[in-house]
């Protein structure tokens, strides 16, 4: 690269790490997102293994300079497995005084701070709701950490000042330099970066060469300043070899979805309403239009998971997608699809409730609302996807288990892995089994008589598509007669039916993998039973306690309706069951309902992931003896 | 577009399309006209039988479904229109049918009402229309008159009902007609004009509940009151109403006059000439049901008020697929599930 040649000697001490944690913080507007998304396309590109937290406000555009409007991206990136976005930082970029008072509390001691010095003038300090006369960059905070003051917006707007562009492009810039020192601090090529820029503003050559000349800036400050006297090296991570990308969670979803169709032969219908944290889904796939995909942004989210079931009575692969507020909406339908027995996913990326809520931050509050919200007996199955990149297999099996047992599927993400990403090794399309999927094509009773209700040994019903010759048929949401599917008021009859579509979801656990423990074994001390977008935090909790020579285990959770067959035996064989879960014990009250196993639990309710030593914390609490 | 049927022997007839369940209306029901008349039409839809696809909400219209002998789905309050949607969206090649009443259309679906007409799916819309809550047994409906009594409202209702036809039009429904159980004929023709109508066909049917609403449209339909009360639109014709259709409605400049044939000596021909294309007209004729104009009382219209075929959804939708997949070309599998960024981790080294 030029600028490597062009290296001017200074002395430069070089740090090799084996991971680390950066925070950018910046206002709404300061383009934090983009720039924590290309610094981790480049980190991955390079061969780290990583994760991100995206983590912003659910304004918009708040006022600029306050801590409402404060949007921060955070990336954990290492030469080792990364399971989490990291529960504190190394390094933290403050674009202003606000981002600065929101984000310091979870920077590490002795961390080293970057912070734009125009965003702690008078007015932004002021802003920030700092003391009048105080500036958090001098004092004691130089005690504590690694304070670089730099002018980024001053030094983006002379780099650019012979450009002819207006103050408000030059601005916008500053994003770039801030990436372009970055880029010099962590040792990490801009090639990624150049060639997004090119392609991004490929048709405004103004802003192109606005952002090249700032991504290069930051990176030549960086190199021949004296104030820089430290780079960071870690190395590429020693993952699977392989193919790798990386993905967000809404991302695997949409693309999970695609592969369902694809492999199930089965056109894909989307009935969905926008809603954060859910809507990337929508917008993704509106994109596969050449693909065939049909999405269809309904009117509200009733009509979403409507219009779903009109696609899935027609033969579609038919879904809908939502959060908290939407769930909540779609309950009377999903009672329908429930008692037609017709396939559907419902895919619910859950955020901080009940209400609106916190509409951009995390939550796991809705697993009882998946497993009961609804009236009458209405079991579906439920899935909950585990991390960025488990959302593709785990909304794949979603598809699958409905379409081969004629019912709804309810699929958990939530905002913290819808958002977050990590590096994924994805399959070979050759690689992903088929769906196979038949719809009934002739008379299925005793002398050509039409049973559209009668159950293989499954229990499950035909699949009847209407256009199809000699099957007409009704169907509805009144009670049936069992086979023929004819309205039926009949006492034992309504009992029998209930109790046929609730064997019907609890005989899938037949099919499903076992439980087991994801690290210790199966007779540890503790067992720390988790489900969905906990993983990452549980995973590296147990990892360092087992290397610490703690006696725990890890079990997490895909299926929770119906739960692995053996989780009952499984759960029996520790001495302790500990649940941490971003909601008040709703898994744990399933566990200790079914299993009755004194099962302990771990709440957090803050909009946020839980971190590792939070969780690390609790076991050793758990573990201590009474 | 519905496939024609071409095998001659399979020449369909109204019995076919009646299923072997009882009918469970209350005897005197008018839906058991507007059944009747459907079933009538239908053989002469040219439709294959399995692609006709009928969906109901819930209310006593909405048991409908049961008693044609084609596919159908009972769904749930308010949902039908979306729950089509779905359908068409999925296989245009359906003939899709919804059937409603004015409390499942206008209350709890009003929001899939609205969207329905504006989206423009190729779909039938039946509403039967009572002006009462039947199967909840006599309350109130959006379109219930003004100081109504019922039980919920004993002392009258306060609510102004809606006008079904203007909100359809304000919706941007491309084909609104109005038509009532006890005019077989009439209905006849209405339905199939809606069917051949290629676009949201919104019918509403004035259809007589003779438990809690009983004559509530009478007028309309009795030899004493009807030619007063009512007005027969067709397309091209002037619009002319009365006993001995002596009397005929006229613009003049904004404000509709009723006028005398005989009396004031004036010609048919100068006469307001319906014109079913025309939607400002349509929204005046709309408006006879619950405005007067200087202080005269109109008919209320019955015939086909406004029909302009406009692009439909799912063509457009399939269109839009079609084009993207000929010039973008399909992405395989495995393009989409790489994406366009992707790093390659080097195996063990050798």
């Amino acid at each position: 690269m030029e600028i490597s040649e062009n290296r001017i000697k200074k002395n430069i001490s070089i740090k090799e790490l084996d991971k680390i944690v950066v925070r950018f913080s910046g206002d709404s507007g300061d383009g934090m997102q983009l720039t924590g998304m290309q610094f981790t396309d480049t980190a991955a590109w390079f061969g780290n293994d990583l994760s991100t937290f995206p983590d912003f406000p659910s304004e918009i555009r708040a006022p600029i300079g306050t801590v409402a409007g404060v949007s921060g991206f955070q990336i954990n990136f290492g030469s080792t497995e990364i399971y989490t976005p990291g529960d504190k930082y190394d390094v933290l970029v403050a674009m202003n005084a606000a981002a600065l008072k929101v984000d310091l509390p979870r920077l590490k001691k002795g961390g080293v701070i970057l912070a734009n010095t125009q965003g702690f003038d008078h007015k932004n300090l002021s802003l920030a709701k700092y003391p009048e006369g105080s500036n958090p960059l001098e004092g004691s905070i130089t005690d504590n950490y690694v304070v670089h003051k730099v002018d980024i917006t001053k030094l983006t707007k002379e780099c650019l000042s012979d450009l002819g562009l207006g103050v408000k492009e030059i601005e916008r810039s500053k994003n770039m330099f801030v990436l372009g020192l970055l880029f010099w601090m962590f040792d990490k090529p801009l090639d990624y970066t150049l060639n997004f820029i090119k392609e991004k503003f490929g048709k405004k050559p103004d802003i192109a060469n606005a952002n090249t000349k700032a991504l290069q800036a930051g990176w030549n400050y960086g190199e021949s300043t004296e104030i820089f006297v430290t780079q960071y090296k870690v190395a590429p991570a020693k993952l699977p070899p392989g193919i790798y990308r990386n993905i967000t969670g809404n991302h695997a979803t949409a693309i999970g979805l695609i592969a369902a169709s694809e492999k199930s032969g089965l056109p894909l219908f989307l009935g969905s309403y926008p809603i954060t944290p859910a809507t990337d889904i929508l917008q993704e796939l509106s994109k596969y239009k050449a693909n065939g995909v049909k999405t269809f942004q309904a009117e509200d989210e009733i009509a979403g998971i409507c219009s779903a079931i009109g696609a899935s009575y027609a033969g579609n692969l038919a879904v809908t997608t939502t959060s908290g507020p939407g769930m909540a909406l779609k309950t009377e339908a999903l009672g329908l699809a429930t008692m037609l027995e017709q396939p559907l996913v419902v895919i619910d990326v859950q955020r901080g409730g009940p209400s609106t809520g916190l509409p951009t931050k995390t939550e796991q509050a809705d697993l009882l609302m998946a497993m009961h919200g609804r009236h009458g007996e209405a079991p579906v199955i439920v899935l909950a996807a585990s991390s960025p990149s488990d959302c593709f297999e785990t909304v794949f099996e979603a598809c699958k288990l409905s379409l081969e047992h004629m019912t709804p599927v309810i699929f958990l993400s939530d905002g913290y892995i819808a958002n977050g990403s990590e590096p994924w090794k994805f399959p070979a399309a050759s690689d992903i089994k088929d769906i196979p999927v038949t719809f009934l094509d002739k008379p299925n009773g005793e002398d050509g008589a039409l049973l559209p209700y009668k159950r293989n040994e499954d229990l499950v019903r035909p699949w009847i598509k209407p256009g199809t010759k000699g099957l007409i048929h009704r169907i509805g949401g009144l009670e049936k007669q069992d086979g023929t599917g004819a309205v039926c008021y009949e006492p034992a009859n309504h009992e029998k039916m209930v109790r046929l579509r609730a064997e019907k979801v609890k005989k899938i656990a037949d099919s499903l993998p076992l439980a087991q423990p994801e690290s210790g074994s199966t007779n540890a001390k503790l067992l720390v039973l988790g489900w969905g977008s906990t993983y990452g935090a549980i995973k590296t909790a147990v990892k360092e306690l087992l290397a610490e020579g703690y006696d725990v285990a890890h079990v997490h959770l895909r299926h929770i309706n119906p739960f692995p067959k053996n989780l009952g035996e499984l759960l029996h064989g520790f001495d302790k069951v500990l649940i941490p879960e971003m909601n008040c014990g709703q898994l744990l009250q399933l566990i200790r309902a079914k299993y009755l196993v004194p099962a302990i639990g771990f709440s957090k309710v803050q909009g946020m992931p839980f971190t590792t030593v939070e969780i690390k914390e609790k076991i050793l609490e758990t573990l201590k003896p009474l | 577009m519905e496939t024609i049927a071409t095998d001659e022997t399979m020449r369909l007839t109204p019995k076919d399309f009646a299923p072997e369940a009882d009918v469970k209306w209350c005897p005197g029901c008018g839906d058991y006209s507007i059944l009747k008349q459907v079933q009538t039409i239908f053989p002469d839809l040219g439709v294959p039988k399995e692609n006709f696809v009928f969906i109901s909400g819930i209310g006593c219209s909405s048991r409908f479904t049961y008693y044609m002998d084609t596919y159908g789905m009972h769904s749930i309050h308010g949902r039908a229109a979306a729950i089509a949607s779905g359908v068409k969206a999925a296989n245009p090649e359906l003939s899709v049918w919804v059937i409603s009443g004015d409390g499942d259309s206008l209350s709890i679906g009003g929001n899939h009402f609205i969207h329905l007409m504006r989206k423009n799916f190729d779909i039938n819309y039946l509403m039967f229309n009572n002006q009462i809550y039947s199967l909840t047994k006599g309350q109130y409906s959006p379109l219930s008159e003004k100081g109504k009594i019922t039980k919920t409202s004993p002392y009258g209702s306060i609510e102004e009902p809606f006008n079904s036809i203007e909100l359809a039009l304000s919706a941007k429904a491309s084909f609104v007609a109005r038509t009532l159980d006890r005019d077989p004929k009439h209905m006849q023709g209405i339905l199939k004009r809606a069917h051949a109508h290629k676009g949201t066909s919104f019918v509403e049917v004035y259809q007589n509940c003779p438990v809690f609403n009983d004559g509530a449209f009478f007028s309309f339909s009795e030899k004493e009151t009807k030619n007063e009360d009512a007005i027969r639109l067709e397309h091209g014709k002037p619009l002319v109403f009365g006993n001995n259709n002596e009397k005929g409605i006229r613009l003049d400049g904004l404000t509709p006059v009723i006028v005398n044939l005989q009396e004031q000596n004036i010609s048919a021909d100068d006469l307001w000439i319906h014109d079913e294309h025309d939607k400002t007209k349509a929204i005046f004729i709309a408006r006879f049901f619950d405005t007067t104009f200087n202080n005269v009382a109109f008919p209320r219209p019955f015939g086909v008020i406004y029909s302009q075929e406009r692009p439909v959804y799912e063509e457009i939708l399939s269109a839009q697929i079609d084009h993207l997949t000929a010039c973008k070309g399909k992405m395989s599998l495995d393009q989409i599930l790489s994406g366009e960024k992707t790093w390659t981790i080097g195996g063990p080294e050798l």
